[in-house]
Order: C-alpha cells, then structure tokens, then sequence
C-alpha cells in the first residue's frame, strides 16, 4: 500500500514533526520509495516463528530499592532551555 | 611516532622517550593542520586536553608500586584517542552530528569514556559522525561532511566517519565508534583501517546516545587489530547502569593474538559472494582468502538464505526504536528549542522540525508509522520473526566454520552526492554488515588491499558470540604478513 498526503501528515502528528505543504510531498514519495523497500518482508512465510525483540535473551535485573544517585538537579537544569525555581518551564496547557 | 602502534607508543612512553603532553601535542597540531581539509573532529579544546595529557604523565611518573588507587599505570596510559561525538564526556559538548544537540554540553560520561579515561587515556576531541548515527556516508551531519583522507572528494563512510578518518590521516592513534548496523565496520573499510563491533552487550551502552537500542554496540577503531584488542580490554566490562549490558568475567582480548591459524575453518556464505559486489572488492577479499589459506586456514561454503532480508528487516526495527528513542528530544529538557511557537504541541514539533535533519526525520517518520495501530503486526511484528531467521541461518553456518568472512562493504569509497538523493540505495551500503547486528554477533572489519581508484578494501569477519578473541587473533596473524594495515594516504605524510 501507499501513502497519501492525508497519511503523510497523520504520522507527523503522531512523530510530532512539523511538515509544510511542500515537505509532505517530497516526504510521501520518499516515504513511499522506503515501504516500497520493506514491502518484501511481507512474502516471507513466518508461521510458528517467535518474534525477536531483542540480541540476547536477558531478563531485567533488580537491584534493591535504595537511593544510588545523589542530586544533579543543578546540572541537569544547566543545559535546559527555560527553568524556573528548580522546574523546567513550558508555555501553558491548563488555562 | 603517527605510524606507531599502541604497543609501541606506549612502550615510548614507559621509556620515557616521549611524554604524554608531547603525544598530545603531536596529534593536536596534526589535527589543526588537517581538519580544516577533513572536517573529522567537530570539537577540540587544547587545554582540557593537555590538562589530560599532565595527568597521564604524573601518573607515568609515580615510581610502581606508589600509585593511588586508581591510579596505576595501564598499556594505554598517556595514549591520546577520539570519542565519536554520540560519547557523553562531562564539560564537552556531545552534539550527536545534530542541530538538536549543538548546545548540548554533557553532565556526565558515558561508561565506555569513564572506562578509557580511568585507564589514562587522553581525549583529542569529539569526531564527526552522521546525524544520530543514520547514515553510511557521513553527509547527513549537521555539521558538515567528513572527506576520506585517500581521496577528498569521496566519502569516508559512515556513521562512524569522522573516527574512520581521523585515524586514516593520523589526526588520533585510536577512536571510538558504534556499529548499529555497520557504522564502525563499513567506514573502517573505507578508510582502510580495523575496527570491531563486539558481541551485543559486551561494551555498556550507558552514555552512548541511543539510535536503534536492540542493536547498538560501540567499539574499537584503530590500524590494527592487536590495538583494537588493547582498547576492546578497556571498553569492555559489565555497567549496571545499562539493562542489556552482560555479566560476564573479564577478559584479555589479546591472549589469543599469536596463536597459529592451522586448522582454522572459515565460512564463505554464499549469499555475500554473489552479484552486488564489485569486481575490485572481490578480488581483494580472494586474495585475503588465499592468504588465509597459506596460514593453514580452510575454507567451507556456508549458507545465510536469509540475509538478503536483512536490509529491509532493519529499516523496520531500527527505525520503530529510534521513533521511540528520539521522542525524548522535544526542547524541554535539553537540546533545541523553536524560538516561536503558539502552545505546546507547537513547541514539540517546531523543536523537532528544526533539530533534526532530513534523514532522522525520515526514520522516526517510518518508524512511527510501522508502529502504528492497524500496521504494527504487518511490519514490525513480522520484521522481528524474519530476524529470529536471520539469527537462525548464524547458528547454523557457526556448526561448520570458527569464522565467517566476506567482503565489508559492496564497493570502495563512492564520491560525495552519489547516494545522497535515494535513501534506499543508501541503505544498500550495508548489506554484508546488518545481519550480524540484528543477530547480535560480533563483526569486524580489517584493510586487505586497494581497489579501484585506490581505494581501500575491507575483509569483513564475523565471529560466533563472544568470538572476539578469536576475531582479534585472525585479524592479527593476517596483519603479521601483510601491510595493508600500515599504508596511510600519501598526501598527509
């Protein structure tokens, strides 16, 4: 299947992705030309195969439930963009 | 001094013929000449350097025995390196090759950079990649593209590019990279150098920025395979601070250098001899071959049925995980932020259309979208049973072979512009190098002659898990009888 523009701007809501008019056309036909690519995996016989999300097979560890990290508060909001009193400032969603 | 080996510099610098400031200094001024050409470093800084190099040399100094905890002397002691610029290193900026993080000075280091420095190495600077490591030419960084020291107008690979370069032209004795789907194998072809991507989880992911989290590993990229052993000692090792990284004892990587080949089996999947690879990389890779063959090695043809998916299996996983990955630039935290917006949603995806370059957005774009309701089972869900194949064909070939080799990459270097347009033949770099990535395996790349243009040539060998002794020891027994390994390009003498 291929994607129109509808679909194009769809996914960039969703990948919260500003495109313009323009980008969206050049963006569906590079979209297209990529699944166009993929599409083969679809002629391939999986019955009865288990799915591998991952390299190795690994369960997550737990650790015990004690503080390791001192606070980094300071050098974390260093690099941020807009900070206030400690908390990180975003333009208003309650009004 | 810029040819020497790791050994052999640091056995100058236990001699004390040259100290680590005047090392540093070497390749710095080396880098000041050459970078301008090149554009493999994207930040230096001089002093933090040298502040560096004095260290390693007051710890060089200490008579043995007196030094700190800590502070012992190691073979890399005083030896300066490059971190690929997706390294976390506290008070550098770590930009990812990306406008999103061109501010972005880290608050703290990577493991694999905690690890090398407490071993004393010296960082020269942080080396260009591609933009958040998508990309096998190094044209999609925010910075600008790398040149390949044997020829400026060609590309150097990618993403790792800047490491491959810098360590072609002698700019740094040792980089660091990471390979998510050929990013230190398929430049170190390149660029005519060894480089090795080890068994997923055997190097932390912690610090290193994430692409595609289920396949990114970092490595070692240096001229031979016996220093990227030494560097591989360094690296590697359990951290608890990554989820998938492995608990394992320690190992000597180079223990096993010296060993003999007699009686060494190598896989010859068919699959990776057929049409697609280029006449002057075939001959290359036959001629290594019956190198090999010389050493007492033999030769078994195995079979991979699969690995002609693995391409487009990858360009679902990779890009559903980096979709994931990436979400967590959205200007709030760190990295870029639009100068205008209306509300918040706004301010996300102006952030993100700004931050990122064309190609990272055309992989979260992807991945978003076989990640969706209604396309996940058709794409993703089946992506990852063909790499439960992909993985199979492996164990397989690995009941009949110790080793598997094959060409690195289908072609040497191609120029600038030739694939930039058509992003699926830009993938296509990478058919020999993805399948070991979604397996997990372990994979190098190491210089076996020179091709068309003279150019180099990249001898691919894939291990069995955890092989990367054995990787390193036939790497290394090639490398004792032949040079390619110790040609740099003539122009940067």
């Amino acid at each position: 299947m291929s994607l129109n523009l509808e679909d194009v701007a769809r996914i960039a809501l969703l990948s919260r992705i500003e495109l313009s008019a323009d980008e969206r056309e050049t963006t569906r036909d590079q979209l297209n030309g990529i699944l166009g690519f993929i599409e083969q995996l679809q002629a391939v016989d999986t019955t009865s195969i288990e799915p591998m999300a991952h390299a190795v097979d690994v369960v997550q560890r737990l650790r015990p439930d004690v503080v390791t990290e001192i606070d980094h508060r300071a050098d974390f909001q260093a690099i941020a963009p807009e900070t206030e009193a400690g908390l990180y400032l975003v333009p208003r969603v309650v009004e | 001094m810029i040819n020497a080996s790791l050994k052999q510099l640091s056995a100058a610098l236990a001699s004390k013929k040259v100290s680590a400031v005047e090392l540093a200094t070497l390749f710095l001024d080396r880098i000041e000449k050459f970078n301008p050409i090149l554009n493999a470093f994207i930040t230096t800084d001089r002093e933090k350097t040298l502040r560096q190099a004095r260290t390693a040399d007051d710890r060089l100094k200490a008579p043995t025995g007196t030094q700190s905890a800590g502070a012992d002397i190691t073979p890399l002691t005083g030896i300066p390196l490059g971190h690929k610029d997706i390294f976390c290193t506290k008070g550098w900026r770590t930009s990812c090759g990306s406008k999103m993080l061109t501010n972005f000075v880290s608050p703290y280091d990577a493991h694999v950079v905690e690890k090398l420095a407490a071993a004393g190495m010296v960082t020269l600077g942080k080396l260009n990649m591609d933009e958040f490591a998508m990309g096998s030419s190094n044209e999609t960084s925010y910075f600008g593209p790398v040149k390949n020291p044997w020829d400026a107008s060609c590309v150097p690979g990618g993403s790792s590019g800047g490491s491959a370069a810098a360590l072609a032209a002698r700019l740094t004795p040792a980089a660091t990279g990471t390979d998510t789907g050929g990013s230190i194998r398929q430049p170190a072809a390149l660029c005519g150098l060894t480089g090795l991507k080890p068994t997923y989880g055997v190097v932390s992911r912690y610090g290193m920025i994430a692409f595609a989290s289920s396949l990114d590993q970092g490595g070692p990229m240096a001229k031979s395979a016996e220093d990227c052993a030494l560097l591989l000692n360094a690296m590697a090792g359990f951290d608890a601070r990554d989820s998938t990284s492995l608990e394992r004892p320690g190992e000597d990587y180079s223990r096993d250098l010296e060993k003999p080949l007699a009686g060494l089996k190598i896989g010859l999947p068919q699959e990776f001899f057929g049409a697609g690879m280029d006449d002057d990389v075939r001959a290359a890779v036959e001629a290594a071959l019956a190198e090999y063959r010389k050493l007492g090695a033999t030769t078994v043809d195995v079979h991979l049925p699969n690995s002609g998916l693995s391409v487009p299996a990858y360009y679902v996983i990779a890009p559903a995980e980096a979709s994931s990955n990436l979400s967590r630039f959205d200007g709030v935290r760190y990295g870029h932020r639009a100068a205008e917006y209306a509300d918040l949603a706004e301010m996300y995806s102006r952030s993100r259309a700004q931050g990122f370059g064309a190609e990272v957005k055309r992989r979260i774009l992807i991945g978003t979208y076989v990640l969706s309701h209604g396309y996940y089972d058709a794409y993703y869900l089946q992506a990852q049973k063909i790499r439960r194949l992909i993985a199979a064909d492996f164990v397989e070939a690995f009941k009949h072979c110790d080793v598997i080799m094959g060409p690195t990459s289908p072609s040497v270097a191609f120029a600038f512009g030739a694939k930039s347009t058509d992003p699926v033949q830009m993938y296509l770099s990478d058919i020999y190098t993805i399948s070991t990535n979604l397996a997990g395996l372990p994979g190098m790349s190491l210089p076996c002659g020179f091709g068309n243009h003279n150019m180099p040539v990249g001898l691919q060998i894939i291990g069995n898990w955890f092989g990367e002794a054995k990787m390193l020891n036939v790497a290394h027994q090639y490398q004792k009888v032949t040079d390619w390994h110790t040609r740099m390009p003539g122009s940067l003498a």
